[in-house]
């Protein structure tokens, strides 16, 4: 189910935006149009859906349009064309064309925001801060106090609630800013690059912070983002967007495995792909396995060979069998582990597999509800560091 | 050069036609303005005056006392109306005191919703930066003389030509606060749902309090200035001995009243100035 929807946007920043509108279907780009008319195309044909209780990232350099595009879903901006639904129950509105009462509602009810620079209102205390969208909705202070309360603990910040908002830390402002942002219960969080102006160390630690709460509170969650790392750890879809653009919307692994064209390419090769990629995008499967008779080559030579006739899974190698084993009856000690083949998980990550390929010098099979479904072995991990699914067609011949 | 002097602009007669048509045509409402600007200067002069000195100057130093906790500047105060008593000026000084309040409290009224407005319509902001240029600038003396015509001979046309004079403070300073609130604090308010009204109260106005405070010390520090002027068209005063002293050289009375004037400016200061943290 889809909890907000962009259909076909168009924003455009200038005194006449729509007739800016005509030049865009006529195919011209954004400098153009800057230098012939001084107006600025925001986005340009954005449509992407987001799944309620997911965490999307809008991701792409500054000027890219993703903080424009995300301001539509509250009004902030409006689209000079298209539709933006966001769900209000069973019903989906139009935010680019609702009146100003539901936007309003849609605004203190459905939808909250949190920002890159905290925007708290410094003469206020934490607490006071927190309660600000109660208050607004006209919530009486005794209730306020007890919703405040129960918020400032779901960010630890139970302590603070006394002191003002200037004197902590960059940090604990922004945990404010959260707890400001869950006090309505909203539904759909929007985060503008709300952890940017961190510490690199405070970062990541409130990027686990949000993905814990996010276990438990399940919000639709559009997070904007210039950083592909921190997009690919809290997104689970991803749209990558350059001049106004959506260039790509996938999974991570989609994105890191198929980046759709150059632009987004570059921007995968700078990743670390060793905590990212799971087993199942690396793993080429059992039937695109080279077979001989009833057995499957697990790499190019064919120097492991699995059959399956049996039922359970035999591998031999050079004509002698090596034994099997699952994972749940892993000794850790490596020596061990010498020449046995180990059954896995696909969604162990990359990291982990290399670890048991180094221990075991096998190749690593995969396997969900008890049947193999493909292997890991080295060249699969190349291909995995290398983001080339290229490679093998390339390689096998 | 005679072709350029021949035929003579009327300006000054157009202004004077228009002058006496307001006051033909709307004397009553400047009756009316008179007559309560007027009343409520007498009113305050007369509940001040009956109230003994020495209590009057136990209540100023208590509200000091109240806002500020600082012990110099409670016996700053009690000792500077002290003099005021000894001198002989404690009657003119409390009319001159009623007279700021007043001019002051005008210019706020007016001044801070006319600051608000214009900061949010950037059109009207445009409208009125030249006319408060006009009435910074326009020699007070210019202005007095329609003042005398419209509301007669007394404290009234003192208070209106004080208010022309220091209500653009009140109006630009308001408009600095209200438009230097960050868009992005107003935007974060706007994201939960506050309309404009909310806007105002709960963002624009407390973050321009201490811009706002600052137009209010402004104004009151024109107002003081303007006390002598307004004692030529007959307010009461600090003024007024002042202008008496000028009339008959006399340079001990001169000092006197001035000294009470930079006293009073001097209390009014401290006692306006927002605490430092």
């Amino acid at each position: 189910m889809n909890a907000v929807e962009f259909k076909n946007v168009d924003i455009v920043f200038g005194p006449s935006p729509k007739k800016i509108l005509a030049l865009l279907d006529q195919g011209q780009d954004r400098e153009e149009i800057l230098k012939s008319s001084d107006h600025t195309v925001g986005v340009h044909d954005a449509s992407i859906s987001v799944e309620k209780g997911k965490i999307s990232v809008l991701m792409g350099l500054s000027g890219s349009g993703k903080s424009t595009l995300l301001r539509c879903v509250n009004g902030l901006n409006r689209p000079t064309r298209g539709q933006v639904l966001v769900r209000d129950r069973e019903t989906m509105i139009d935010v680019a064309s609702c009146d100003k009462h539901t936007l309003h509602r849609l605004r203190s009810e459905r939808i909250s925001m949190v920002f890159q620079q905290f925007a708290l209102l410094p003469w206020r205390t934490v607490e006071e801060n927190v309660g600000l969208g109660l208050e607004l909705n006209g919530i009486s202070k005794h209730e306020r106090h007890a919703i405040v309360q129960n918020k400032l603990k779901l960010v630890n910040l139970e302590e603070w609630g006394n002191k003002f908002a200037h004197e902590l830390s960059g940090g604990m402002q922004q945990r404010v800013g959260l707890a400001r942002a869950f006090a309505t219960d909203a539904d759909i969080l929007l985060m503008d690059e709300p952890f940017s102006a961190l510490d690199p160390l405070i970062r990541n630690h409130l990027q686990d912070e949000l993905l814990d709460l996010q276990t438990s509170l399940q919000k639709t969650i559009i997070f904007v983002s210039h950083d592909l790392e921190e997009a690919v750890k809290l997104g689970t879809h991803i749209g990558i967007m350059k001049s106004g653009k959506v260039v790509q919307y996938g999974t991570p692994e989609e994105i890191i495995l198929s980046p759709a064209n150059e632009y987004v390419e570059a921007f995968v090769s700078h990743l670390n792909p060793v905590n990212l990629l799971k087993g199942t995008s690396l793993m080429t499967p059992l039937d695109q396995l080279k077979r001989e008779g009833q057995e499957y080559f697990l790499d190019r030579w064919g120097s492991y060979r699995l059959s399956l006739t049996g039922g359970n899974p035999i591998v031999r190698r050079a004509g002698q069998s090596i034994s099997v084993i699952p994972f749940s009856e892993l000794n850790k000690d490596t020596d061990a582990m010498q020449e046995t083949m180990l059954l896995a998980k696909p969604d162990f990550n990359m990291k982990a597999l290399i670890e048991y390929l180094w221990a075991s010098g096998t190749p690593v099979l995969m396997e969900e509800e008890g049947k193999v479904v493909g292997v890991v072995g080295e060249e699969e991990i190349y291909q995995g560091i290398l983001h080339s699914r290229n490679l093998k067609q390339s390689q096998i011949q | 050069m005679d072709w350029l002097t021949e035929q003579k602009i009327p300006l000054g007669k157009w202004i004077k036609v228009g002058v006496d048509i307001l006051n033909d045509h709307a004397a009553g409402v400047f009756d009316w303005i008179s007559l309560v600007l007027g009343s409520g200067i007498e009113g305050m002069i007369y509940l001040m005056l009956a109230c003994p000195p020495l209590i009057l100057i136990g209540l100023f130093t208590a509200f000091a006392w109240w806002l500020h906790r600082s012990l110099k500047l409670a016996l700053t105060i009690i000792a500077s109306l002290l003099l005021i008593i000894n001198l002989g000026y404690w009657e003119s000084t409390m009319e001159t005191l009623a007279l700021v309040v007043v001019s002051t409290l005008v210019c706020l009224l007016a001044g801070v919703p006319l600051g608000i407005a214009a900061a949010h319509r950037p059109w009207l902001y445009r409208i009125l930066r030249p006319i408060l240029d006009l009435m910074q600038t326009v020699p007070t003396f210019v202005y007095l003389i329609p003042a005398l015509i419209l509301f007669g001979l007394g404290v009234v046309p003192g208070v209106i030509s004080t208010v022309v004079f220091a209500i653009p403070a009140a109006i630009r300073l308001t408009h600095l606060g209200i438009s230097s609130v960050p868009k992005t604090m107003l935007e974060a308010v706007e994201s939960f749902g506050a309309t404009p009204r909310q806007l105002l109260w709960k963002v624009e106005l407390p973050h321009a309090k201490k811009t706002i405070m600052a137009g209010m010390t402004q104004c009151i520090m024109l107002s003081l200035s303007m006390v002598v002027i307004a004692a030529l068209v007959g307010a009461g005063g600090l003024g007024k001995p002042v202008v008496r002293a000028l009339n008959t050289v006399n340079v001990a009375m001169g000092f006197e009243a001035g000294l009470a004037i930079v006293l009073i400016a001097i209390l009014l200061d401290r006692v306006c100035k927002t605490r430092e943290k």
